[in-house]
């Protein structure tokens, strides 16, 4: 039995190590807040240092702006950290993936928790850069002045919605925003075709919609029934597109909406509607070309990111942004099912980050 | 022994024995103190949840308002819709409640007789060998990650089981993600879970009962269904209990392949939200710290948390009572 | 014309039918579960076939499919479950020896006992808002950088711990405490009473008792039940998802030095596989199962070295 007795002395010992290790790491310290570690004043020091009172790291950045540009590094490091909306994600993380292949050296991390969600920790500057459906708005604006927190606005590209049926639906090809208010409108009690246009089957509508967690239904709801996240609740909602075309390919009398880009995908298994403004405006399909110059109104939007000023100070963020509107990064926008932004907006998207460089 | 022992006072001067005595005390009573501590932890895990829980939804501190006092209890309990991200907010948990009542009922359906059966199976009929075989793959099942469960509804039950027969054979339509392909996961999930608990129960009903069935000519059959099975049914009840309540709480399996969307509805073959569900899919995604919808969240956990609980509380109750009959 | 032994002889015939009809209803049903696994199995492996490589191993996740890989996930699930083998090996055991050896049967200890096996049966999901709220947003406290002088070398960290692997891990530890203190508990009490007698009668203190003969017997035991809670807590995904780990992350934990690793974010195996599930290229589906077989994997060679253990040392000791 004594023999035995050898591992377990061991493994004590090194918990006994690892903790007075810990231990003898914080005493130096002479211990300010919580747990004896000293908080960074900068980043650049490797000794703790004593001095400094605890702040938030972006009101630091106020105090002290030239040391500002490494210690309000958010999360720190050579790491870029993005975040926000669920909509500019993917072509986010295309763009990362991209990026790494020539910078192997600088680390990223994007994350989603919505354009909301992402600038709350903006504005907190815990993150470097936020990814939104949709620009800012007044009240984050004030929020990030009153922290001190200095942004630039980046339009990446344009995100169009379609309005889908079945392939053999032979009833409507143009539908207007007030026909699609009908449907959609909080409390619609359409249940049947017919119901919205007498000339239309007396069949019922199954409908299919983006999840209600995705940008896709924000702005969906705002566009045709006036108010974001305002919604009828009976119908289909998945996060999962694959889902929402395989419903709307199945049934001769669904309708369903979603990204312009998994139209693309699946053109054989669906009908894009045409969508009509107004009675006065004209019926415009969903295409490339009326997406990108803006005629698709109003089912198409751009999108952005917002770059933190004092983080484009550390050389790989602003690397990385110029890679964003760079043709490789911009390639990733139509890799993603995305549509590009005319070469206009893309001049002054350019512009306007050189100039935030200088 | 004596090597490691680090008290050896050769030479027995009575005031080092004193010594060295006092010193080892003081240790024993750190260490015995150290231990203790370790103990607490769970109770102090226990404490943290709860208050954690209440405090978003029921504790009205100074400058926080608290979930409950944003949305009034009757609503929340008897309002019948869940719409904590659409503009026009509603928090009716019933949607949820009938989601997770949904996959529960299933699953039960499904896991509580199938592991019933194997219990008895391998505690009145497989022999020793076939024990050694069975035992080890109903471990494996019960080890697999809920997620894989998830992936296997989603992708192979949902397409290849339920399809073909409920669409294909009965005409009925039946979603890509549905709460029958999440039921019958969890199902799947519960049932080691329930054969191995009612195994040991069953085993621990006393060898003279079955004795005594089978002496007055009683079938394999009689002795399990009707002495076995009765004798034990306090304890197979704990352990159809404890299962129910692993399914009330099962979030990944029924997160992809029951889908994420609240409806009262008396229809397994749409997609449903449960409790689980919701907590997941706001948590990723895009909820505010502070905001109600943040809020809403801590109280659904905190009635999951109050439902689990008290099935276990129940199940353990009765296990005890259960031993100590047939000790 | 029946006599009453017609009868009976008829209605034993329908017992001994009834009883045979039973144990084939019963091991049919028990069968059954084997046929479930070897179709679960079968069913995603299948899927992985030709998706599963060494550059799949080793390359970080991609919106492509055929570039995905699981290394991110690998490192970060390796880190998580290491550190929470840190954590709660020592508390748990520890736990589990008050437990046996020195509570005393009072109110105190029953509600601690009572406490551990309910703490078992709670979804994971709460743990993972006990983790959220306690470790990385800590009640909502102001977030701090603070570096950690020690004395070679110093690590960054914030405080709350942010979503980084040090939260995953805590909050994995107090989900898989009560699974390792109840199976320390079972090993420290299959040790006999006589073994601690005849410590004792040689004027060995209660610890050295336990230190020296108890723990070294129950040795097995423990690591058994801490292999199997560990691996349990491998495959947890609702907890992770919860914390909000890294949905794309382009390293692994450690890369700046390893006593940075804790507080690097981090993505997990089941975390990767459950975004692969949501990704809309069908091709994803492939890659997902390739996941689930990593991780089904690294499962199995954790419950494998939990029997080989268990095997290795019941041969060696004998009462």
């Amino acid at each position: 039995m004594r023999k035995m007795s050898g591992p377990t002395q061991w493994l004590c010992g090194a918990f006994a190590l690892a903790l007075s290790l810990t231990v003898a790491g914080c005493t130096p310290a002479p211990a300010p807040p919580a747990g004896g570690a000293t908080p960074a004043a900068t980043s650049g020091t490797d000794a703790p240092k004593a001095d400094g009172a605890p702040t938030d790291p972006a009101m630091m950045e106020g105090a002290k702006p030239e040391e500002g540009a490494a210690s309000a590094a958010p999360a720190g490091g050579t790491t870029i950290v993005l975040d926000g909306s669920s909509t500019v994600y993917p072509i986010s993380q295309a763009v990362a993936e991209a990026f790494k292949e020539t910078n192997a050296d600088v680390e990223i991390t994007v994350g989603l928790s919505g354009t909301g969600g992402g600038m709350k920790k903006f504005i907190l500057g815990e993150i470097d850069i936020c990814d939104a459906s949709r620009a800012i708005k007044t009240a984050e604006k004030e929020e990030c002045a009153a922290k001190g927190i200095e942004f630039l606005e980046l339009q990446v590209a344009i995100d169009g919605l379609s309005v889908v049926v079945h392939p053999e639906n032979n009833w409507v090809d143009c539908i207007t925003i007030a026909e699609l208010k009908k449907i959609w409108e909080k409390g619609s009690t359409v249940t049947k075709w017919n119901e919205v246009n007498p000339a239309w089957p007396a069949e019922p509508i199954a409908l299919f919609g983006a999840d209600t967690d995705s940008g896709t239904f924000e702005y969906f709801t705002e566009v045709v029934n006036g108010k974001a996240k305002e919604s009828r609740t009976e119908y289909t909602a998945s996060a999962n597109d694959n889902e929402l075309v395989t419903g709307v390919s199945d049934n001769k009398y669904a309708m369903g909406y979603f990204g312009y880009g998994y139209y693309v995908e699946n053109k054989d298994r669906l009908k894009a509607l045409s969508i009509k403004k107004d009675d006065a405006a004209e019926c415009i399909a969903p295409t490339a070309e009326t997406i990108e110059t803006g005629t698709y109104a109003p089912m198409a939007r751009p999108l952005f990111i917002y770059v933190n000023k004092a983080a484009l100070k550390r050389p790989e963020v602003a690397k990385f942004v110029e890679f964003y509107l760079s043709e490789a990064g911009q390639e990733m926008v139509s890799e993603r099912k995305f549509v590009r932004m005319p070469a206009a907006k893309w001049q002054e998207m350019k512009d306007a980050l050189a100039s935030a460089l200088k | 022994m004596a090597q490691s022992a680090p008290n050896p006072a050769p030479a027995f001067g009575s005031s080092s024995l004193r010594k060295s005595a006092s010193w080892l005390r003081a240790k024993e009573m750190l260490i015995r103190g150290v231990l203790f501590c370790c103990a607490l932890v769970s109770v102090i895990t226990t404490l943290t949840i709860i208050f954690v829980l209440l405090y978003e939804s029921i504790l009205p501190f100074p400058g926080h308002s608290p979930f409950f006092a944003e949305v009034s209890v009757r609503d929340f309990l008897l309002d019948t819709k869940w719409t904590p991200q659409y503009a026009d907010k509603h928090f009716g948990i019933m949607p949820l409640v009938c989601g997770t009542a949904w996959v529960t009922f299933i699953s039960g359906c499904v896991g509580l007789p199938l592991g019933l059966v194997s219990a008895i199976y391998m505690s009145e009929y497989a022999g020793p060998r076939r024990r050694s075989v069975l035992k080890p793959v109903l471990e494996l099942l019960a080890g697999i990650p809920t997620i894989v469960y998830g992936y296997f509804g989603l992708f192979f039950v949902t397409p290849y089981v339920l399809r073909p027969i409920l669409h294909g054979g009965l005409g009925f339509t039946v979603g890509g993600a549905n709460a029958l392909a999440g039921g019958i996961v969890v199902g799947l999930m519960i049932m080691p879970l329930v054969a191995s608990l009612s195994e040991d129960v069953l085993r621990a009903v006393p060898k003279s009962l079955r004795e005594a069935g089978y002496a007055l000519g009683a079938t394999k059959f009689d002795v399990s269904v009707k002495i076995v099975v009765p004798s034990a049914l306090s304890g197979i009840l704990a352990s159809f209990l404890l299962a129910l309540s692993r399914g009330v709480g099962e979030t990944m399996a029924v997160t992809l392949c029951a889908g994420n969307l609240p409806q009262l509805t008396a229809n397994p073959l749409i997609p449903i939200q449960t409790m689980t569900t919701f907590i997941v899919n706001m948590m990723k995604g895009d909820a505010v710290v502070g905001s109600i919808e943040y809020k809403s969240l801590y109280a659904v956990a905190l009635v999951l948390f109050t439902v689990t609980l008290t099935m276990n509380y129940i199940s353990q109750l009765i296990l005890q009572r259960y031993r100590e009959v047939y000790q | 014309m029946s006599t009453p032994h017609d009868a009976y002889a008829r209605s034993l015939r329908r017992r001994h039918l009834q009883a045979a009809a039973f144990g084939w209803v019963c091991s049919l049903a028990t069968w059954f579960s084997v046929i479930i696994l070897a179709v679960l199995l079968i069913a995603v492996t299948y899927r992985s076939v030709g998706w599963i490589s060494w550059d799949f191993l080793t390359r970080f996740d991609s919106y492509r499919p055929q570039k995905a890989g699981i290394f991110a996930g690998l490192m970060g699930s390796f880190w998580l479950i290491g550190l929470t083998a840190l954590f709660c090996v020592p508390v748990g055991v520890g736990a589990a020896i008050y437990l046996e050896e020195y509570a005393k049967p009072n109110w105190l200890t029953r509600v601690i006992q009572l406490n551990v096996s309910n703490l078992a049966g709670i979804p994971s999901i709460v743990f993972g808002m006990l983790g959220f709220t306690a470790f990385v947003r800590m009640f909502g406290l102001a977030q701090q950088q603070y570096i950690l002088w020690l004395g070679f070398t110093h690590v960054k960290f914030t405080v709350p711990f942010g979503r980084s692997v040090i939260s995953g891990a805590l909050t994995l530890t107090l989900l898989s405490l009560p699974v390792v203190i109840i199976a320390s508990q079972e090993a420290l009490r299959s040790v006999p009473p006589s073994i601690r007698h005849a410590a004792y009668a040689l004027g060995a203190t209660k610890w050295q008792t336990i230190r020296a003969q108890v723990l070294p017997a129950a040795l097995p035991g423990i690591l058994t039940g801490v292999i199997l809670a560990l691996s349990r807590a491998l495959g947890e995904t609702a907890p992770l998802a919860v914390l909000g780990a890294a949905t794309y992350i382009t390293f692994a934990p450690g890369k700046k030095g390893l006593l940075q690793a804790p507080f690097d974010p981090f993505t997990a195996m089941p975390l990767q596989i459950y975004n692969w599930v949501d990704e809309i290229d069908r091709k994803f589906q492939n890659v997902a199962a390739a996941g689930i077989v990593v991780l089904l994997v690294a499962l199995l060679l954790m419950n494998g070295s939990a029997i080989y253990i268990r095997h290795h040392f019941q041969k060696k000791i004998r009462w």
